[in-house]
């Protein structure tokens, strides 16, 4: 029993990440009919947000370290310190969260730009040209965040208050042998939030419910005079936001580098593939069912019986679903079954 | 089919002769070493072979890496075990990737359009984790497959004493590097185009553009579809084999960041950027994105600087560096942005651009030497 | 009138869409060498009746007869190889090719059968193909643009290739959903032509159509089609006086 919560627990996070890169993997696919194979890279430069922000926040100077006394001696002060003391610390503490605070604007001006300079040109182009379009986008924007960060991971740390692990099994009455990191716990929170905002969106609001008509019949949405051209854009800067933020709290878990976006593209790519492509829901189920599958794939108990069974799971169960049920799980009959 | 069959011959002896004379009118260009002449008639190997696929059935794999991963790693496997002749390496190389070719496409072909895309991808992606992982014995993992001193090369050993130090690769008594290596390859590379050439010209290759065409029609004309799919994909996979033997046959080792899928995409990018569904347009897309990455990845600041150094300081400084982003190890930034280009502004790659050149100055022609480009139409 | 062979026999063929039935216990038979009509209002379940019988769509309950086998549950290449061909409402055409190799594909397909591998043969050494696809060609009146890429014909000319891609065919049964829709008058007249010229060569045809005119120069008989039954059938003019098929029509133009 607890060993089967730890999996699901190590399998949920990452599963989340999948869910909601998936998630706008698959709205983008619904409503604008592209598919996208640079959106693994705003996740990843949504995580490159948060490496900024932190590199902005402990900007610093070379002051005179007084704790020397023996001879003159200097140290890196960050400004904010400088200026606002403790305070400062704090706020340099906290500033994977903050820089959420940075990356909506950011990812909303690289979703807009994208959109309109590159991805409306192709969305009377067949499928293979928005593949390689985007393909090539994709390289672009990983080798400029290559040029600027380097090729090595930056671990950004979370805030020092929950830098520990919960004690996830005491609270459920099994134990004190699971735990799991606080940071984890607040990243499945925060994915969950992240998903009901996005659902709540196209469900209450006059906005979302022409985004999900134009998912189902972009044509007669398009024939009823709404002017769809500029909800694409909206719905195109949302899937970059939500890819962005996702990205920004994921730091925490996995110091980021530049091929991360490609990393967990093809991995949402088949996430999406196996949810049913276009379903939100579908998305969000597989995303999960995937990172959780993936960790039991794991456990050294598996991997004694099928070797190797860790790094191929996932693609297993996509080439299983597509064959057998290609429009997913939660896909809807006749879109793209062919 | 206009004047075309007429001018097939030259075509091919055309090809041939630049081909074979490619060491002396590359040598203004610097491009005339065997180490890169080499590279160019492999990647055209690659290339022409993926375009069979590709240009012809319309089908776009993301996966054709693993193929020539698999190419690689069984000719450096012929070499361990057998001889350092490389004919059963070409041979083992094809045959593996063949094999695989067939399991993988008898499974993605059940699917097309983006899907197609996905299982191919996935599939590549499987073999590269499990090059890397479970098997490792077969691959050696992430230090990559090498010839080692004791090796068995249970065939050499038969007739030959084994000298000090690791053997080359030959055939039969020639050794396969430098220009012997380069003629080997561009002796391979002219069959492959003579192979190609015909299966253009075959009721078979009008078959498969028929499918890239309208499959619906196919279907309803009593074409069995699928079969002739699974050729095509088979061949291709054969010829990414060859290529990766030859890969292997040139410098004998073989790692596993031959299958990722960036390596996909790059052959992908040849096809299109020479011209997708044309005969020479792949070879061209090899030879140019080998060429441009052989010199992009050369340089670097020092260089830079001494080419721009007819600049005024300041002015010079900042040209070196924005430059520098796109060269040395900033040459995939370069790669992508090309590749960015040639789909927004030249979808039927250079040679339709050519042509399209051509058409403005000799407005009534059509005695062009290439199949008429396919036009791009929507998949679905 | 003898009885001739029966080509086609449909035997309460049924098949729904979710809560829509779009065919309803549906009988049919066509003779060898005649020609019949399928009229009715839109949405009475024409079009689902030709895809039921070249394998598009599986009925979900009675059986389809071609010539005494069953075509109930076989491919639609399998089908097309035993000799049934059909033109499209929208004309499905090789818009990329020539028209010549628009209609060789076809003429390989009846030669070759439903897969060959022939990577080492020339096309242009299949010069028997080639002639008669010229021939065809000819037949339908565009001998004149043998290498003009189909894609740039004119909606009519379309037609009329796909029409000569169906013939090269030497099908048994020839099934036309509305092959002169937007045609004008003059080529729907020539298509009419067309058709009674083949009509001697003694193909069976399963013709639906809008245009009564078309109906009435062609058809041997007529089988009426509405919200997915057969409510009539007979020789045109007993069709024609038939008070349940004008009720049709009418009730058909109010929905």
């Amino acid at each position: 029993m607890d060993a089967i919560l730890i999996q699901i627990l190590n399998g949920v996070d990452k599963g989340a990440a999948y869910a909601l890169i998936a998630l706008g993997l698959t709205l983008v696919f619904g409503t604008l009919g592209i598919v996208n194979f640079a959106h693994g890279a705003l996740f990843m430069l949504g995580a490159f947000c948060s490496v900024t922000f932190n590199k902005l926040l402990t900007l610093s100077v070379k002051v005179k370290d007084e704790g020397v006394t023996l001879f003159e001696a200097f140290k890196e002060e960050p400004y904010l310190k400088i200026w606002f003391g403790d305070t400062g610390l704090a706020i340099i503490d906290y500033s994977v969260p903050l820089s959420i605070l940075m990356a909506i604007p950011v990812m909303i001006l690289v979703g807009y730009v994208m959109e309109r300079g590159l991805i409306q040109h192709f969305y009377k182009r067949a499928h293979a040209d928005q593949i390689l379009v985007t393909f090539g986008l994709a390289i672009v924007l990983q080798e400029i965040v290559k040029a600027t960060f380097g090729a090595n991971p930056i671990p950004q740390p979370p805030p020092e208050i929950v830098a520990g692990s919960a004690n996830v099994g005491l609270w459920l009455g099994l134990g004190e042998s699971v735990v799991y990191p606080w940071w984890r716990l607040i990243y499945l929170v925060f994915s969950g939030a992240v998903i009901f905002a996005v659902f709540a969106f196209l469900q209450f609001t006059t906005y979302g419910m022409v985004v999900r008509a134009g998912m189902r019949d972009r044509e007669t949405v398009g024939l009823l005079g709404i002017n769809i051209e500029k909800r694409f854009t909206i719905v195109f800067a949302l899937a970059a936001v939500v890819a962005g933020v996702a990205g920004v709290m994921y730091t925490p878990i996995l110091p980021p580098d530049f091929h991360m976006g490609m990393d967990f593209l093809v991995l949402s790519f088949v996430v999406v593939v196996v949810g049913g492509m276009g379903s939100l829901g579908g998305a969000v189920a597989a995303g999960f069912l995937l990172g959780i599958v993936q960790s039991f794939a794991s456990m050294n108990e598996v991997k004694e019986i099928f070797p190797g069974i860790d790094q191929i799971i996932i693609y297993l169960v996509a080439v299983a679903i597509l064959l057998v049920r290609p429009r997913g799980l939660l896909g809807r009959t006749g879109v793209m079954e062919d | 089919m206009k004047k075309i069959n007429v001018n097939d011959t030259t075509l091919f002896l055309s090809f041939a002769a630049v081909i074979l004379l490619m060491p002396i009118w590359l040598s203004p260009f610097g491009a005339a070493y065997p180490d890169l002449l080499q590279k160019f008639a492999i990647y055209g190997i690659f290339a022409i072979g993926f375009n069979i696929l590709f240009g012809l059935t319309g089908y776009l794999s993301f996966g054709h890496a693993a193929f020539l991963g698999v190419g690689s790693y069984a000719a450096v496997w012929s070499f361990k075990l057998f001889t350092m002749n490389v004919l059963p390496a070409v041979a083992f190389g094809i045959f593996f990737a063949g094999l695989l070719a067939l399991a993988i496409g008898f499974l993605s072909l059940r699917r097309s359009g983006i899907y197609f895309s996905i299982l191919t991808l996935a599939f590549a992606q499987m073999s590269y984790n499990l090059a890397y992982s479970v098997l490792t014995p077969i691959t050696n993992g992430e230090t990559g497959l090498q010839l080692t001193s004791n090796d068995p090369r249970w065939i050499d050993a038969m007739y030959k004493t084994p000298e000090a130090g690791l053997p080359s690769t030959e055939l039969f008594g020639l050794t396969m590097n430098g220009y012997p290596g380069f003629y080997f390859c561009a002796v391979i590379l002219i069959i492959c185009f003579y192979i190609s050439l015909r299966i253009f010209r075959s009721p078979f290759g009008l078959t498969l553009r028929g499918i890239k065409t309208n499959q619906k029609r196919m279907k309803y004309t009593g074409f069995n579809t699928r079969p002739y799919m699974l050729a095509a994909f088979v061949i291709s996979g054969m010829y990414a084999g060859l290529a990766g033997s030859l890969l292997a046959i040139t410098d004998p080792l073989a790692g596993a960041e031959r299958m990722q899928w960036t390596a996909s995409g790059e052959v992908v990018l040849m096809t299109i950027l020479g011209g997708v569904g044309t005969l020479v347009g792949p070879m061209l897309g090899a030879g140019l994105i080998k060429y441009f990455e052989n010199i992009f990845s050369s340089f670097n600041s020092g260089t830079l600087h001494e080419v721009f150094s007819f600049l005024p300081d300041g002015l010079e400084v900042v040209v070196v560096k924005v430059t520098g982003l796109f060269v040395g190890s900033g040459w995939h930034l370069t790669l992508g942005l090309l590749f960015m280009i040639v789909v927004i502004f030249l979808p039927g790659g250079i040679v339709e651009g050519v042509q399209k050149l051509a058409r403005l100055f000799r407005p009534k022609t059509d005695d062009d030497p290439q199949a008429p480009a396919p036009q791009k139409q929507a998949a679905e | 009138m003898t009885m001739n062979n029966l080509v086609l026999t449909l035997n309460d063929v049924q098949k729904s869409f979710g809560g829509l039935r779009a065919l309803a216990d549906v009988n049919l038979q066509v003779e060898e060498g005649k020609t019949l009509a399928i009229i009715g209002p839109n949405g009475a379940g024409k079009s689902t009746l030709l895809n039921v019988c070249v394998g598009l769509l599986k009925p979900d309950s009675g059986t389809v007869m071609f010539d005494g086998q069953e075509l109930t549950g076989k491919q639609p290449h399998e089908i097309a190889q035993l000799g049934v061909a059909r033109v499209f409402q929208t004309p499905e055409i090789f818009t990329d090719l020539s028209l010549i190799d628009n209609v060789m594909l076809p003429a390989l397909s009846k030669r070759d059968g439903s897969f060959k591998f022939n990577p080492h043969l020339h096309m242009r050494k299949q010069t028997e193909v080639r002639d008669e696809a010229e021939h065809i060609l000819a037949d339908v009146g565009l001998k004149e643009q043998l290498d003009m890429e189909a894609g740039s014909l004119s909606r009519g000319d379309k037609r009329r290739l796909e029409l000569a891609m169906c013939l090269i065919l030497h099908p048994r049964l020839l099934l036309l959903d509305e092959p002169t829709a937007g045609m004008s008058r003059h080529d729907t007249n020539q298509t009419i032509d067309l058709l009674k010229k083949i009509k001697q060569s003694g193909m069976t045809k399963v013709i639906i159509e809008h245009d009564m005119h078309v109906v009435f120069s062609l058809a041997d008989k007529v089988s009426v089609l509405a919200r997915g039954k057969i409510i009539a059938d007979g020789t045109p003019d007993e069709v024609r006086e038939d008070p349940l098929v004008k009720e049709a029509y009418l009730g058909g133009a109010h929905q």
